[in-house]
């Protein structure tokens, strides 16, 4: 019975969002917004439309995101009980994953690196680069690999909060040349751009990375395998 | 003709997986058909031509998400077996 209303609740709300996504899809849009980037895109610095929204048209956007971002790395780091960040505590016996540690890792690191700066000109990015930086990261945490950026406290924090100090930094300048909050001088805007995403690529990764390094073993693995933790 | 078929597959799939990670009462399997959703879910973004989007999505929303989500369904079940074996009167 409970099973017949959630179906029949969950038909309705789909109906709605059916209806709804339609007849916002048949409105006609009341700013030609891809006509406007394609034409702002010569002042971009970039090639890609998104990567000109995300890191100059609407860069306060990417801001906040990446101040959202780095508020979760440092509340992950805050709770007391959190294990020392370098130590192997949480090591996989997966002999697999052991060797494959070694073929895949430095593939992601290349790959991130290309998707930092494909993101001028074709699909790619910050974030992106970041996620498969902190995959690579989140791999040699599993297989024990010690990663000894997270052992030292103020490199590391420093690493935590680069990305948003760049950006910050930018904006002020921006700010105080008299271009305003986040404007690029035209003739940087490229190289600032791509300054902007390697960095910010780096604080993602290692944000990610925080939030799963930075999560207490659970104490049933620890209980089960004999393994030292807690 | 071919592709209208393959994107009905996709959308099919995706509604099957997005239904059977809400329905399953089993966590783990819930995370890992979740993943599978999320990588499905890239692929259709590739289909709406927002490769963007899709890259997004299969690096953090597939991958990323679901690491931290088999964590916390470890955490669970930890939990949830300790305080088994400690509270069998409730």
């Amino acid at each position: 019975m409970r099973i017949g209303l959630v179906l029949a609740l969950s038909a309705l709300v789909g109906l709605a969002l059916g209806a709804a996504v339609l007849r916002i899809a048949g409105a006609p849009p009341p700013v030609d917004l891809p006509a406007a980037v394609g034409d702002a895109l010569v002042r971009s610095g970039v090639d890609n439309p998104v990567t000109a929204v995300l890191l100059n048209f609407r860069a306060y956007d990417t801001l906040l995101e990446v101040a959202v971002l780095v508020i979760a790395g440092v509340a992950a780091l805050s709770p007391e009980r959190a294990t020392p960040l370098a130590a192997p505590a949480l090591r996989s016996a997966n002999i697999l994953l052991h060797a494959l540690v070694a073929w895949f890792v430095p593939l992601m690191l290349v790959l991130a690196a290309y998707l930092v700066w494909a993101g001028g000109h074709r699909p790619g990015g910050a974030f992106q680069a970041g996620a498969v930086l902190a995959a690579a990261g989140v791999l040699m945490r599993l297989a024990g690999v010690p990663l000894h950026v997270l052992g030292n406290d103020l490199r590391f924090r420093a690493g935590l909060v680069l990305g948003l100090a760049t950006l910050l930094l930018v904006a002020l300048l921006g700010a105080s040349s008299g271009g305003g909050f986040l404007a690029y001088p035209p003739a940087l805007a490229g190289t600032l751009i791509l300054v902007v995403e390697v960095l910010l690529a780096l604080s993602i990764a290692l944000v990610l990375l925080v939030l799963f390094v930075s999560a207490p073993p659970s104490d049933g693995d620890a209980a089960s395998t004999g393994d030292e933790g807690v | 003709m071919i592709d209208l078929w393959l994107d009905m597959l996709l959308v099919f799939a995706l509604l099957a997986t997005a239904a059977a990670a809400l329905c399953s009462r089993d966590l783990f399997r819930a995370v890992v058909l979740f993943i599978a959703f999320g990588l499905l879910m890239a692929l259709g973004w590739v289909r709406l031509e927002a490769p963007d989007v899709a890259l997004a999505e299969a690096a953090i929303g597939a991958g990323l998400t679901g690491v931290l989500l088999l964590d916390a369904a470890g955490h669970f079940r930890g939990r949830r077996r300790n305080s088994g074996e400690e509270g069998k009167g409730e």
